[in-house]
């Protein structure tokens, strides 16, 4: 073997162990599927809730009742509790498939970085609405989570910056339009993580 | 014309520490266990390679302990990543003047 073929090599177990050290590579894309399917039908459930008889398009003058509070708190934490148990559930399985192990150092790193901004948002979230904001559930959600995405994105595929992006924007929409808030929380957390997901599925997991 | 092969690092010329300098390249610390598995690699030979790349003061090891058991952590020293990039290059050049 030629030096020069040597150090092909050589370059390539650098470049490998450098993305495996920093990257969190078994997310599952079949989890984003599902976490976007549970926000639908959190959305659509949230509908009957507060807006039907009014089209789902149509813009909401009326704010949240309190009495819908409770109700509408249980299906967002049914959707996240779902969404992580399946996420963790299937990138767990993804793991073992390829030989990898799921809580390393790369994993830890990952949460952390994910949950310092989501942490924040969902306390200043929670905090807003006890004061009876209403209004800025869902654009503070979106923001947060948009923000959380951004920042972990090192330690994730590099596609989930642009996702984080999205979520951002989504969020900042939400905030000029507050009556559209459901239509856009259906976006960004259902549309939006159907679509990255397919598109995540497509081009690692299989 | 220059010999490409004499900005070569000997000190690097292993893939064990080219990958070892690579992580810590890629990250701001690593521990010792999150290493061996990433490598691949026996704890004998995980050590030899850390500890020539020390002595070289190429890394930094921190000792400490987590929940009472020792944790031993690497970072890369400035110098480190100087020689690193150094020797990336001097394989690259290689590289080259063997495809001409």
């Amino acid at each position: 073997m030629k030096p020069a073929d040597h150090y092909q090599e050589d370059l390539a177990s650098i470049r490998k162990m450098m993305e495996q050290s920093s990257k969190f590579l078994s997310l599952s894309g079949l989890s984003g599927i599902l976490a976007g399917t549970y926000a639908l039908l959190g959305a659509s459930a949230a509908y009957y809730l507060i807006q039907f008889p009014l089209a789902p398009i149509d813009y909401r003058q009326e704010s949240v009742r309190g009495a819908n509070l409770v109700p509408l708190l249980a299906i967002a934490a049914a959707v996240l509790v779902a969404s992580l148990a399946s996420g963790y559930w299937l990138s767990r399985r993804k793991a073992e498939k390829a030989g990898q192990p799921f809580w390393n150092e790369t994993s830890r790193r990952l949460v952390i970085n994910l949950l310092i901004p989501l942490a924040t948002g969902g306390l200043f979230t929670l905090l807003l609405l006890l004061n009876g904001h209403f209004g800025v559930v869902a654009p503070s959600l979106l923001i947060f989570y948009g923000l959380a995405l951004t920042n972990a994105s090192p330690n994730l595929y590099g596609e989930i910056r642009y996702l984080g992006y999205s979520e951002i924007l989504i969020g900042l929409a939400a905030a000029l339009w507050p009556g559209y808030g459901l239509l856009f929380w259906a976006l960004g957390f259902g549309v939006l993580h159907i679509l990255y997901g397919a598109v995540m599925y497509r081009k690692y997991d299989r | 014309m220059k010999n490409p092969f004499d900005h070569l690092d000997r000190i690097l010329e292993h893939r064990v520490r080219l990958q070892i300098m690579g992580v810590l390249t890629a990250n701001d610390s690593f521990d010792f266990v999150s290493l061996k598995e990433l490598l691949q690699t026996s704890d004998g030979n995980l050590a030899t390679h850390l500890k020539a790349l020390e002595r070289e003061k190429y890394i930094l090891v921190q000792k400490s302990f987590v929940d009472r058991k020792p944790n031993t952590r690497y970072k890369i020293t400035e110098r480190g990543k100087q020689a690193f990039r150094k020797h990336l290059d001097a394989m690259e050049e290689v590289i080259r003047a063997q495809r001409k």
